[in-house]
């Protein structure tokens, strides 16, 4: 199972072409400059006139910094937290030096102290790894408790034991039928108690709601048809496991298993350009029962969306006259191989 | 090959693999003693319709299926001339499973093992009946229908069509848009349970509240003037008591 590895240096060091990091960064650095100008200036107006000053020479300084580490993003993932922190000090450092060399020539600014300017950039980016890395610790223990929540929600003890049920029943008459259907169930048992804080490929993901749905369709039989578009799909682009299986099964709860009718379940992946979407639609009865699981569901899958893909990953859902849809939206981060 | 003594069994289950399992567990106990299968069920209504034809003693019921739960199914069947003994089946423990414990009343947990079930089976014909009442109060939800036996029969009435009930002196009258029916229940339990779509406006009668179409004065009666209820899809038209008239004020208000 292929799978990118989001161990303790990946999590520490920010990923610098998430939109989330690199807006945070440049924000900060404007604060900062911002603190500055009121520090230097003597009155009001003045600020205003030292911060343009500072912000001419400051952000293209920022700028250039998140554009080259947005570039060297995965070879500095694959480095050691220290060295990684050292070589972006030291990059900075110089990138800082050589926008300052340039600015005087072309701005003609005076180039007087070089080595302050360099120990500022110095700082400043050690306060920002700094922050990331605080950042990635905050985040880090909601990230093991909504595992934890995840797979106490998760799995209806209702399917667990509906499926047991069904698997008994095929055993005498089918037993072939059987030994797919517990296959089918052990892989799904393995994913769900696994660590799953790692972004796994949306292949697994989609192989994983087939097994699934597999056994229930086992249960329900012709009342639960799937339609799958998934011709499109980005099979490499990463995802946190579990993003679908568990909207699957509200799915079948509120859609299908209410009614005697057959119902369509319909999953449709696909990407436009840097986004893959994901839609999955059900019939939905208004008159239908609550909805409090689902909503822990979505709050839930919401929630690891945020942390692993910050501000770039959406989750909508939406309730029509007949018919009920979530659409998930997240980046296309394909998979090393 | 049915034995006289044969104990007759129905199962109720919208899950087909469900139904096959129970069905191979019951050739199992039938080397014990005799049983016979008289008919399966994928519905609670499919099971009334079933029961109204055939008779049993047994039904091995599922609680949660779609449409009518297993609660109300069985709720409908106590109103049949000689109801059956009912155990309950269920995958999960849910919350009616307590209220079973507490008032003693039959059930199975899916997957259910041989040896359960050929105790369950063997007392069925002494256990106590289950009680309407006992049954009302585990049923967390106002049931969809309301059933009126008919002949030996059960016919069921849709909630969502009734236009009113009305207390007469022994029965309930239940009026759709088509017809009236009697029914040997009480109207207070009635308003209790279905308090969400009906109202009261009178002491003997409560209207639903989706077919109230709206309200017009009545000034038929010399020097008092009374107020009526237009209900859709009846040319009937209800008085609302002088104690009740402030459903009209609270009608009018949900309108805007």
């Amino acid at each position: 199972m292929a799978s990118i590895n989001q161990n303790s240096v990946g999590t520490l060091l920010p990923d610098f072409r998430n939109l989330g990091v690199m807006l945070r960064v440049l924000m900060i650095v404007t604060g900062l400059t911002l603190v500055a100008a009121i520090l230097k200036a003597s009155n009001w107006a003045a600020v205003i006139q030292q911060w343009i000053g500072i912000t001419a020479i400051v952000q293209p300084i920022a700028i250039l910094s998140v554009l080259l580490l947005g570039a060297a993003n995965s070879w500095l993932h694959k480095l050691e937290y220290r060295s990684a922190v050292s070589i972006i000090v030291l990059a900075e450092t110089a990138i800082t030096v050589l926008v300052l060399r340039f600015g005087a020539l072309v701005l003609d600014i005076e180039m007087d102290d070089a080595g302050r300017n360099a120990l500022l950039a110095a700082a400043t980016t050690i306060m920002l790894i700094g922050y990331f890395n605080l950042r990635s610790r905050a985040l880090s223990p909601a990230l093991a408790e909504a595992r934890l929540q995840a797979l106490q929600a998760r799995i209806r003890p209702h399917f667990l034991f509906n499926s047991i049920n069904a698997v008994l029943s095929l055993i005498r008459a089918e037993p072939k039928r059987a030994e797919a259907a517990l296959e089918d169930m052990a892989d799904l048992f393995r994913v769900l108690m696994a660590d799953n804080r790692k972004l796994a490929p949306l292949e697994n993901e989609v192989e994983l709601c087939r097994q699934y749905l597999a056994l229930e369709q086992l249960r329900l039989g012709p009342r639960l048809r799937i339609d799958w578009h998934v011709d499109k799909m980005p099979k490499d682009a990463l995802t946190p496991p579990l993003v679908l299986q568990p909207l699957l099964e509200n799915a079948v709860y509120h859609g299908i298993e209410p009614s005697i009718e057959p119902g369509v379940v319909s999953v449709n992946i696909y990407h436009v350009r840097d986004q893959v979407h994901m839609v999955l639609r059900n019939p939905y009865r208004k008159d239908g029962s609550h909805h409090a699981g689902n909503k822990m569901a979505l709050g839930n899958i919401r929630e690891r969306l945020a942390l692993h893909f910050d501000a770039e990953a959406t989750l909508q859902a939406r309730v029509g006259d007949s018919e009920y849809e979530v659409h998930i939206t997240i980046p296309y981060v394909r998979a090393e191989r | 090959m049915t034995h006289p003594q044969a104990l007759k069994v129905v199962i109720a289950d919208d899950e087909t693999p469900a139904r096959s399992r129970v069905r191979d567990l019951l050739e199992d106990c039938a080397s014990s003693f005799p049983i016979e299968l008289v008919g399966e069920a994928a519905s609670g209504r499919e099971l009334l319709a079933l029961l109204g034809k055939a008779s049993a003693d047994v039904v091995l019921l599922d609680i949660r299926m779609p449409e009518m739960d297993g609660l109300e199914a069985a709720q409908h069947l106590l109103r049949l001339p000689e109801p059956p003994s009912i155990i309950f089946t269920t995958a999960y423990n849910d919350h009616a499973l307590q209220a079973f414990e507490l008032h003693a009343v039959d059930y199975l947990v899916k997957p259910i093992r041989l040896r359960r079930l050929h105790d369950a089976l063997s007392r069925a014909r002494a256990i106590t009946p289950l009680r309407l009442d006992v049954l009302q109060r585990i049923a967390a939800e106002p049931r969809k229908h309301i059933s009126v036996p008919e002949r030996g029969k059960i016919m069921l009435i849709d909630v969502s069509d009734i236009r009113y009930l009305r207390a007469e002196a022994k029965y309930v009258t239940v009026r759709t848009a088509v017809r009236e029916h009697l029914v040997e229940e009480s109207l207070s339990r009635l308003e209790q349970e279905f308090s969400e779509q009906f109202v009261r406006i009178h002491r003997s009668c409560l209207v639903a509240k989706a077919h109230i179409m709206g309200f017009e004065k009545d000034s038929i009666e010399a020097g008092e003037s009374r107020w009526l209820v237009l209900l859709n899809g009846i040319d009937e038209r209800l008085p609302v008591s002088r104690r009740q008239q402030h459903i009209i004020k609270e009608f009018g208000r949900n309108l805007q």
